[in-house]
Formats: C-alpha cells, structure tokens, sequence
C-alpha cells in the first residue's frame, strides 16, 4: 500500500495524464484536486481521498440510527444527524398499525435504528422492513465521528467483531456515526464504548487491530 | 448534541450503585490543568481545563466613571461568550439564556465574595475609577462550564496587573504593564455545582451527565462561608437534601483546593 497523503480541498494531489479521480476528487486538466479535506491514497491508477471529517451523507443500503424527532400522520421524522432530517413513513413499518396511537410504535425522543430506503430529491427515507430495525429498549447510545465509522467496523467486520468478542456485548454501529451497545453489565458496555473510542481516536495508523488486541490485554490486567 | 434517552437511563441506573460512566467519585472533579499569561495583550488571562472541558479568560481594564450607587468602588463587569466552536449546541448571535446566566453567576461568585478589593480601584471619587472587564470564552464543552469558568475568571483576576495610567493625556497606555497587581485578596473564592441525577448528587458532570440531570445548584464559596447562590432545572430541591449539601460542602472543597493549590503560586 501507498503511504497516504494529509490534503486539504483545492490542493492538487498529482500532476499525471493517466491518473483517474476517485471518491472526493475532480480532475482538472492532468491534475488530480481533493475536494474534501483527508487522507490522500493511490491505488493503481485511481486516487481517491478519505476524509477526515465533515458531517455523513446519506447512503441507499446504510444502516442508521437516529433519534425520532416529530410524528406526522403518516410516518415519523428521524434525526439521523446529517444534513436534512429524514423520513420514516408509515408504509415502511413491518405490522399493522393504529393510526391513533403512533406513539406506542415510536415516541418523540425514542432511539431507532433503521435503514436507508432512498435518497433523493425528496429527502432522506427511511425504513424498517428488514431484521434487527425497530426501536431501541436498551444499553447506550454515543456518536463518533462518522469517517470513522468504516475503520471501527474493520475489514469485514473484523474490529467490530474483535471487541464484540471481547466484551460480550451486542453492537450495533450506524454509518452516521451513532453507535448502540448493550451488554450483561454496565460495566461490560463501558469498556466497549471505551475500546469503540480508541479505535476512533487511532484510526489512522496501521496495524490498528494488533493494537487493539493489545489494548484488552492491557484492560485485562489492570482488573 | 443531545444525550439519548437510553443512555441517561443507564447513567441512572449506574449511578444508583454508586458509580459513574468515568469511574470517578460521585464528589470527585476531573483533571484539572490551569495555565496562565495565555494573551500577550491581556491584562491577566488563563485557560482552565476539567477534563475535555476548556475555557479562556482575559481580563482587560479601562478608566471609566463610577456607578452612581458607588462612587468609590471600581466597576466590575463580567461577559461570557459560548463560542460555537465549543459545542454543536451554540450557534452565533445574541447570547441565549446559557450565556447570560454563565457570566451573571461568576459575576455574583466574585463580586459577593468580595474578593476583589473595589475601593482601591479609585482614582479620583465620583469622577474616575478603573473598570475590571472579566471575559470568558468557551473552547470546548463537556460539561460543567460554569466551575471551570468560574475557577478560570479568578485564576486570571489574580494574574492580571494594572496598566499604566497617563495623567497627562488622561487615557491609559495599553502594553505597559505597571508592577502593580490588580487589588485582589489573597484566598480565592471557588465555584462548586452540584447536579442531582435520579437521588444521587454529582459535582462536575460529564455532558452525558449533565444532560441526564434534573436540576442543578451553584454553590459560591469564600473562606468557608457561602456568598452565592444560583439553582438551575426543573425540578425542586428539598431542604434535607440542601443541608445535606451544605455538609458535604467542606470536605469537597478541600479536595479541590488540593487540586488546585499548585497552580496558585
């Protein structure tokens, strides 16, 4: 792998006629320019920017958790933390509801994780028609930074999976950032929140789940 | 930024066996970092760190007239800013409700305390006095702004110096510091929050903490003895729980003191 570049928007990443623009890049010309502020990487022809912060965009597919903001009379509204509130409509709740008593399905300030159903000029829709969505009972809720998201997950699920394994817990991570546990104890999801927070803060040196591995064994011993 | 149902629910249920999400005391403060001449153009300045939270304080002065009501006395005069930068909370404009009260309650922490000596700031009675501007910046939040900043205005306040006074050409010449310090006592006044969450009281609460919170008492002390007061939430305080308070007050003083006491030479 390529070392990777700090760039900040507008500044040209490289000067090459046969370099092709990835995600957060434009090509002008035989330059390669960021728009986004992040980390510059080259992977055969194509350069692409990670970026470093910046609020989360929206995706079709992406598994989200917000917290309900209002009730319409035919869905709900999501703050999901980006740059519109999103939209959960009555149609995508997978059971019959009365529509007298919406609140018992989702009341205002309740935490539910759900899925991007579509993203377009209408906003952001949202739906629960699929396994493991619905509203939140229990454990915590905390918020990263959502450009982190994709190295807390790891490749595969292989950090996520790492720290599920070490604290027992059950994680829920959102690609907006909003992350959910829940364990047996307080105290296990604490250190999962704590392992979580880690991984954010080092995301951008590698060799991270080695790191990790020897972070637990570190917490281990101090018990 | 608000803290989810979820988690305050938690923060309650934790709290109920004795424990906090930092594994920290319930009476006991986070890390405490101060460092003063922070600005090269204030009078005296300092930034006070609890944990993640930071706060900056300068003070500047000025010759001005005396308030009616106090002729002799200089005038004192505290404004807190929440800059948005601080937190996804605070946006720009006018100072909201949390800014205001901000900068009234240190104003009432020093001034109530007497712990700036008011009449030495005279120059000529009636006509000049020095005027102490306190300013307060918020950095970052989390939680318990209203103790840092507190502990921040006082730190700063007992750094500055007096600048120098043209007799001649009647305004002040700014950037030549005399070697007289501000006119302040020697003890500090401290700033002491509590906030009840669920039956269990905190001092300086985390965000999370604060959020989950149902009211809070500002608890301004000077050599022992209370000089202010401020209580902020919905909910009531009863007055067993107040005096049980005022009991634990002392020893959580002391302790932070302790933490501080290095700083103040």
């Amino acid at each position: 792998m390529n070392k990777r570049k700090a760039v900040i928007p507008g500044e040209v990443i490289k000067e090459d006629e046969n370099s092709l623009p990835g995600e957060w890049t434009e090509k002008k010309g035989n330059k390669i320019i960021a728009l986004r502020y992040g980390l510059a990487e080259e992977v055969g022809r194509l350069i692409k920017v990670i970026p470093l912060s910046g609020p989360y965009q929206p995706r079709k597919g992406n598994i989200v958790i917000g917290q309900v903001e209002l009730i319409t009379f035919n869905g709900w509204i999501i703050d999901i933390r980006t740059f519109e509130n999103a939209f959960l409509p009555l149609s995508e709740i997978p059971r019959y509801i009365n529509k007298e008593s919406m609140e018992d399905i989702l009341d205002i300030g309740d935490t539910v994780i759900a899925k991007v159903r579509n993203v377009g000029k209408r906003g952001v829709e949202l739906s629960l028609k699929s396994r493991g969505l619905g509203r939140v009972e229990e454990g915590i809720i905390f918020k990263i930074n959502s450009n982190k998201v994709p190295r807390v997950i790891g490749k595969e699920g292989s950090m996520i999976n790492l720290i599920k394994k070490n604290t027992e817990c059950d994680i829920i991570v959102g690609q907006n950032g909003f992350i959910w546990v829940k364990g047996d104890s307080i105290e296990k999801e604490l250190l999962a929140k704590k392992a979580i927070m880690f991984v954010a803060e080092k995301s951008h040196i590698t060799g991270l789940t080695e790191e990790i591995i020897k972070w637990f064994e570190k917490e281990e011993n101090e018990k | 930024m608000e803290t989810s149902r979820l988690t305050s629910q938690r923060i309650r249920e934790y709290l109920r066996e004795g424990k906090r999400f930092d594994e920290r005391a319930l009476d006991e403060f986070r890390e405490i970092s101060i460092e003063t001449g922070i600005s090269k153009n204030a009078e005296g300045s300092c930034r006070v760190k609890f944990g993640k939270t930071e706060v900056i304080v300068g003070v500047k002065m000025d010759v001005a007239t005396p308030y009616p009501d106090s002729p002799n006395k200089g005038n004192l005069i505290v404004n807190a800013e929440l800059l948005p930068l601080s937190s996804p909370r605070f946006e720009t404009g006018p100072p909201k409700f949390p800014a205001i009260e901000l900068g009234r309650v240190i104003d009432r922490v020093i001034r109530e305390s007497k712990f700036i000596e008011l009449e030495k700031l005279c120059i000529k009675e009636g006509e000049k006095v020095w005027s102490v501007f306190v300013d307060i910046y918020s950095i970052n939040d989390d939680g318990n702004l209203l103790d840092a900043a507190a502990l921040g205005a006082v730190i700063a306040l007992k750094n500055a110096r007096i600048p120098k006074w043209d007799e001649k050409e009647e305004k002040v010449s700014y950037g030549e510091l005399t070697k007289k310090k501000l006119p302040v006592k020697k003890e500090i006044p401290l700033s002491i929050t509590f906030y009840k969450i669920g039956e269990k009281f905190v001092v300086d609460p985390t965000k999370e903490e604060e959020d989950s919170a149902d009211l809070r008492i500002t608890l301004g002390s000077y050599k022992g003895s209370i000089s202010s007061i401020q209580k902020g939430g919905e909910k009531s305080l009863s007055v067993n729980e107040f005096y049980a308070l005022l009991d634990s007050y002392k020893e959580i003083w002391e302790r932070l003191f302790k933490k501080i006491e290095k700083f103040l030479k």
